[in-house]
């Protein structure tokens, strides 16, 4: 499988397999008008499978994001189609309008100017809960 | 400035601290009657409510204060489409303190993110009541003489009942408590209760539907409403409102210093007949509530 190598972008490696998806979804890169591959199941020497996604376009990612979706993965920025950064994720201690409340009875769901908050209570299992009402992240 | 959303938001230290005021609150009200002269109460109440709002109101004229209320949402700007936060930043100009009550959950933190008052949350739908926490932990206090060594069983709504959650999430803070929970299997406590609160103290815990066989083990029966209200389906509250209706017969095997608590209103949970028993403390508790809202309000408005 062959895909052009990105003269400026980002690579975003080392998401676990099935996953890849869910970030494109969350960091919304079907509304960019650059190119972007999402390489699904890569054999891989340290995780067996793994997902990466390109996209050739100096864009502003949302690092929370991925950190939430999965904090071993890795951002590598290309300049130039050099490797000129590598970005370590952390799972952050609060997301910030990166994933919606579901719970139909929390004030987010009517009040459409809140931000949707989400604050970081089990760093070991990764589980978020909503900021107003403690309804589970999910998605 | 402090608000009052979750009861974790008060210390340990801070709530034995409330619970001397509202001692001495009760030894001495003469001392508090002008403690918040010129001061006001507002309480907008977004969801019918009778004791909470008439306690928090009861609790401000104790201390010479003044109250500002809206009865209803229908009578508010809310019906107009006001936003939480403007609202409250709208009552900050008129009041010293606001009592909120709220359907939607995060209603009260939404107001306290946008007020420059203290706000108290007064219910917010299913999720936290933490001022019937300290009516709750006051009882307990003044029945039982102590926070530790005590088995809790707590009955009924165990899923939706916002008053049981912070209520084991306040006495987990404390030494050797057991918690007895007994509800329908629809309504069980959810996971994340036992698992956020429980589990990580160290405490025990144990689940039934069988009242009676667990009886005699309780030092304090903390009863609860199904409520019509938290259900979408009207076929589940039926099936459901009358899974344990406590009676005399039932309380044969209680110890003899057991408390009955319940955070009222009842509808037949609780039968009449049991009211005269001296264990019950149900209505007390409606009278805890009242002086420890007064302490709420002296600590918020940083009143000595």
């Amino acid at each position: 499988m062959n895909i052009d190598s990105i003269h400026n972008g980002i690579v975003i490696d080392h998401i676990a397999a099935g996953r890849g998806m869910q970030l494109y979804h969350l960091l919304q890169l079907d509304k960019l008008d650059c190119s972007v591959a999402i390489i699904k199941n890569v054999n891989s020497r340290k995780m067996g499978k793994k997902d990466i996604i390109k996209v050739d376009g100096t864009v502003d990612i949302d690092i929370d994001a991925i950190g939430y979706v999965d904090p071993k993965a890795t951002v590598n920025i290309i300049r130039d189609e050099k490797l000129v950064e590598k970005r370590d994720i952390v799972l952050p201690e609060r997301l910030v309008n990166v994933v919606r409340c579901k719970n139909p009875r929390c004030i987010s769901s009517t009040e459409q100017e809140l931000d949707q908050v989400f604050v970081l209570k089990d760093r070991d299992k990764g589980i978020y809960r909503c900021l107003y009402c403690e309804a589970k992240a999910e998605g | 400035m402090r608000s009052l959303i979750d009861i974790l938001d008060l210390s340990v230290e801070e709530l034995d601290e409330m619970v001397k005021v509202a001692e001495d609150i009760m030894a001495n009200p003469a001392k508090y009657a002008h403690k918040c002269d010129g001061k006001k109460l507002a309480t907008m109440f977004y969801e019918p409510s009778t004791r909470t709002r008439l306690s928090f109101e009861a609790a401000m004229y104790e201390l010479g204060g003044n109250v500002l209320s809206v009865a209803s949402a229908a009578s508010s700007s809310a019906a107009k489409g006001e936003s939480v936060a403007d609202t409250a930043k709208m009552i900050s100009c008129y009041a010293d303190i606001l009592a909120m009550r709220h359907p939607k959950e995060g209603a009260p933190l939404v107001a306290s993110m946008n007020a420059t008052i203290p706000v108290v949350n007064a219910g917010d739908g299913g999720h936290n009541h933490p001022t019937q926490t300290l009516a709750d932990l006051l009882t307990i206090h003044c029945e039982k003489g102590r926070f530790d060594n005590l088995t809790i069983g707590l009955c009924g709504d165990l899923k939706f009942g916002r008053t049981v959650h912070s209520l084991i999430a306040a006495m987990c803070r404390y030494p050797n408590v057991k918690f007895v929970l007994i509800s329908p299997v629809e309504l069980k406590l959810p996971s994340y209760v036992k698992t956020e609160h429980i589990k990580p103290s160290g405490h025990t815990y144990e689940q039934t539907t069988d009242l009676e066989a667990v009886m005699p083990q309780l030092d304090v029966l903390y009863m609860t409403r199904v409520q019509k209200e938290r259900f979408f389906n009207e076929e589940d509250y039926l099936r459901l409102k009358d899974s344990y209706i406590l009676t005399p017969e039932k309380l044969r095997n209680a110890k003899e210093d057991m408390i009955i608590m319940h955070p009222l209103p009842r509808v037949n949970e609780i039968s009449v007949a049991v009211d005269n028993d001296p264990r019950a403390c149900y209505f007390k508790q409606a009278y805890y509530g009242k002086i420890m809202r007064e302490a709420l309000i002296l600590k918020l408005l940083e009143v000595q």
